[in-house]
């Protein structure tokens, strides 16, 4: 299961929003082994694609190096979908390398009219774990705070 | 010779569980092979038709080694070499 703050779950579909009809994509950092998205990074998507993203290497770098110097692990690694559902594609789970993660996908496809307008539907919110190739969908727990750390 | 090679979560079953190994090499091409010989199979992870994988990036003292030779970029001893899958996906 997925547990996240709300402020960090409406960033990510803001994020998404403001993206359309590019896909875009993210982390959503925490302390390493603890489960807890803290840290919200929008990253920028290289590809500046609607049916692709990738980070950029060097923001990519950047991003691990900051982690591992605040002993911190990709806990969530969110990207929209913009014109499907909320669900990994092919190249998601062949591409997933981080087995810990959660990954979230959300989907845009119902949040705008043809003319780009927005209709108010709301954003596909969905979570997964992939770990070898295989997919798992996993409940998505909005709280208005994590809970206090246990350590 | 030493060079810390810092090693992904994904590979670190080549690694028995290592967030760092050290290894040897003029090159990074000699660097991998070195790495292979005592991590069998990595190789094969991070190389394909001889050529680094599309989305294993490698980076050599904070640098893409796409943009200093790739497999042919020089290392030299205390170099530090971070493998970092590519965030990618459609």
């Amino acid at each position: 299961m997925l547990t996240i703050d709300r402020a960090t779950y409406d960033g990510i579909v803001a994020h998404a929003k403001r993206d359309h009809p590019d896909e875009a994509c993210g982390v959503v950092a925490g302390p390493e082994g603890s489960d807890r998205p803290e840290r919200l990074v929008e990253m920028v998507n290289a590809a500046g694609s609607p049916t692709f993203y990738e980070f950029d290497s060097t923001d990519l770098f950047q991003l691990y190096k900051e982690m591992d110097q605040r002993d911190e692990e990709p806990v969530v690694v969110y990207h929209s979908h913009t014109a499907t559902e909320a669900y990994p594609s092919r190249t998601d789970i062949g591409l997933a390398s981080e087995p810990n993660a959660h990954y979230v996908l959300v989907s845009t496809r119902d949040c705008f009219n043809e003319d780009g307008g927005n209709n108010d539907s709301p954003v596909e919110f969905r979570s997964y774990r992939i770990v070898d190739g295989e997919v798992t969908e996993e409940e998505v727990t909005v709280v208005d705070e994590l809970p206090a750390r246990s350590n | 010779m030493a060079i810390e090679v810092r090693i992904p979560t994904i590979l670190r079953n080549y690694t028995g569980g290592e967030k760092a190994v050290n290894a040897d090499g003029a090159s990074l091409s000699a660097l991998i092979d070195d790495l292979e010989v005592n991590h069998p199979g990595i190789k094969d992870r991070l190389i394909e038709n001889g050529d680094l994988r599309r989305f294993v990036n490698v980076y050599v003292n904070d640098e893409d080694v796409r943009f200093i030779g790739g497999l042919e970029a020089e290392l030299s001893d205390g170099d530090q070499v971070v493998v970092l899958p590519a965030v990618a996906g459609g």
